[in-house]
């Protein structure tokens, strides 16, 4: 027999190539398909370019006080000059070191997570980030120690104080959530029946409502002169909401594990809580990263909700300032501007739940 | 347990009195039931097996024999009876649950893998967490128990990235690094494709050839006639016949044994 020779691959003609290929293929691909592209096209443009032209082109980006400001474009100078409101609060100006070391603390637990850099250092980075991280974060913004000036809760605010009401919102409700989870499917009716009731209870009550209850109502339970700081109520109040939620999200999880799978594990005589920790949560969290990410993006957005409570958060504290005299109409730089922060931080969470999703992948679907 | 305690009229207490005591007999099954809600599983089942002694266990679809060797590493709680494995008692005491189960590998019919751990990894898990061997040693073990099973190249790959037959390889190879005294096979073979039941017989039969006590659950006549000591017939939860395999495949008694040799051959 012959040998046949495969003729060498040819390269795909010009038209199904590149830009032009891909813009047939996906965008025009009909002329139905075409109009449908170039109308959308057309409101993109025509809704895009006055706010393009308005947030950046006529917009003044530097300059001093109101004055600055031109009549057709955004006046940024109006963030600018209240940036640092805007991020501590009334944090006291000579001691601002402490919340930007605080920031920086931070950045080093988070940041190298978005990198190319060995999975062991990035483990150890974000265990800093759940243990060491918030300790040294708490002495550094609250002071009162280590020769630290005291500075109250109530002079904490804007990025700052979201900050804080999210990540220990995050990070505190997460093993609550797991351990209440596990505790609604155990074999013991007690057990079971109080986390039944302390989920079903915090899931019933609108975050709205637990702020406002720990903050007047719960005083009145306590026995007079315990006063019991108004961030930490909140705190406490929004960390428990939250693990009522991952709870159930994580319950899901363990929900979707085989059978199997507990019973391999028991038969090699792993207890309980090794069965848990080694075999079960792993892969039930990763199936449920989509879900928590869900439910910490929703956290996040609803720790403006501390506002009705007379915390300041970024939105609080962009809001305070809306209504100077001084400055004339400026609100839609300043929502911009807290919905800008608020977008970053979200998409970050976001993408970094994504990343997780592939660093677990191990090619098999439950 | 959602399992009814049905009638416990049986005395237990006299029977203990012979059994535990230095007996040659690893697992002691004695007078056993068991229900599922108001659905008799098991009835009066009896059974020693001596160390060594390799046993078939075979029957048609839902005649209760996996839930007959689930019960012997206290996957599921039997109701009345009693087994000691290992001289060991099984009863809700979570101690000697414990105590067997490190005594007694067990292979599912759908090999049950943790896909989130690497081969090795799955082989290391219960010696390092259960056992406390050093993670040194555990490897050393492991990867003996994966050549052995012929597989040792796969240590590092997940088992969702293995065949079914490799799969199960894994699986008996975990299960026998905890070096059990016994181990228990449920239909190692049923979830496999044709083309690898083999690969797997294999390793069953070598391990059969090493003196390991087995029990298994399985319908390969083949196998059975090989290496099974005895073979146990199991039909609407009773025990309906049990001798070696000479015997029993060529001169069966029951009737309803002669009657599921001959569908099981038919095929
Ligand atoms: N967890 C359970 N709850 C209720 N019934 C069960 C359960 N497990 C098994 N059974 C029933 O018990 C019988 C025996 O099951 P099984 O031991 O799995 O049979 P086999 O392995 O011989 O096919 C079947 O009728 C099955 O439906
Ligand atoms: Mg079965």
């Amino acid at each position: 027999m012959a040998a046949h020779q495969p003729a060498p691959d040819q390269p795909a003609p010009v038209s199904e190539r590149g830009v032009i290929g891909w813009l047939r293929e996906n965008l025009f691909s009909s002329w139905f398909n075409g109009l449908i592209t170039l109308v959308t096209l057309y409101f993109i443009a025509s809704l895009l370019i006055p706010l393009i032209d308005w947030a950046l082109i006529k917009a003044v980006f530097s300059g001093e006080g109101p004055e600055s400001c031109t009549p057709g474009g955004a006046c940024w100078v109006f963030v600018q000059e209240r940036l640092g409101f805007f991020i501590y609060g009334t944090y006291p100006d000579p001691l601002l070191w402490r919340p930007n070391l605080v920031f920086l603390l931070f950045a080093i637990a988070v940041v190298p997570q978005f990198l190319p850099i060995s999975g062991g250092l990035r483990k150890w980075l974000a265990i800093y980030g759940v243990t060491l991280f918030p300790v040294a974060a708490y002495f550094l913004l609250a002071g009162g120690s280590f020769g630290l000036e005291s500075v109250p809760t109530t002079r904490w605010g804007g990025l700052l104080l979201t900050l804080v009401l999210a990540y220990v919102g995050i990070i505190a409700a997460l093993p609550i959530g797991v351990v209440l989870a596990l505790g609604r499917r155990s074999e013991m009716p007690i057990i079971r029946g109080i986390c039944v009731i302390f989920i079903e209870f915090w899931r019933a009550v609108p975050l709205i409502t637990i702020l406002f209850m720990a903050s007047v109502m719960l005083p009145l339970f306590l026995p007079p002169g315990v006063t019991f700081d108004k961030l930490m109520r909140a705190l406490v109040g929004i960390t428990l909401f939250q693990a009522a939620y991952m709870a159930e999200v994580v319950r899901g999880g363990l929900q979707a594990i085989p059978k199997g799978q507990y019973e391999a594990a028991e038969a090699l005589g792993l207890g309980y809580w090794r069965r848990m920790r080694l075999i079960i949560l792993p892969q039930a969290l990763k199936i449920v990263i989509p879900g928590i990410a869900n439910t910490v993006i929703s956290l996040f957005k609803d720790t403006t909700l501390v506002l009705i409570i007379g915390l300041f958060d970024l939105l609080g504290a962009v809001k305070s300032t809306l209504s100077d005299p001084a400055w004339d109409n400026v609100m839609a730089e300043g929502y911009l501007f807290v919905a800008f922060c608020f977008w970053v931080f979200c998409f970050g969470m976001s993408r970094y739940s994504h990343r997780l999703e592939k660093q677990l992948e191990t090619g098999h679907r439950n | 347990m959602q399992d009814n305690p049905s009638p416990l009229d049986a005395t237990p207490a006299d029977a203990a009195v012979e059994s535990v005591a230095g007996s040659e007999d690893i697992i002691v099954v004695r007078d056993v039931n068991k229900w599922f809600g108001e659905f008799h599983v098991l009835k009066s089942l009896n059974l020693n097996v001596k160390k060594g002694e390799r046993i078939v266990i075979c029957g048609p679809s839902g005649s209760g024999k996996s839930t007959f060797i689930r019960c012997i590493n206290h996957l599921e709680a039997h109701q009345r009876g009693e087994i000691f494995v290992d001289g060991v008692e099984l009863n809700e005491d979570v101690k000697n649950i414990e105590a067997i189960r490190r005594e007694v590998g067990m292979v599912f019919q759908h090999f049950n893998l943790f896909p989130h751990l690497s081969v090795l990894e799955n082989c290391l898990l219960a010696p390092i967490w259960v056992r406390k061997t050093p993670r040194q040693e555990a490897i050393e073990t492991a990867m003996h128990y994966l050549e052995r099973v012929r597989i040792p190249e796969q240590a590092d790959k997940y088992p969702g990235q293995l065949s079914g037959g490799q799969q199960q390889r894994v699986a008996i190879a975990r299960a026998l690094c905890m070096q059990p005294k016994i181990m228990l096979f449920d239909e190692p073979t049923s979830a496999l494709d044709p083309e690898m039941i083999k690969e797997v017989l294999d390793v069953m039969v070598e391990l059969a050839g090493s003196g390991m006590t087995m029990l298994c659950v399985t319908h390969e006549m083949g196998f059975a006639k090989t290496v099974a000591d005895r073979v146990i017939f199991m039909d609407g939860g009773e025990i309906v016949e049990e001798a070696p395999p000479g015997r029993f495949f060529s001169q069966p008694e029951q009737l309803r044994t002669q009657e599921f040799l001959q569908q099981i051959l038919d095929h």
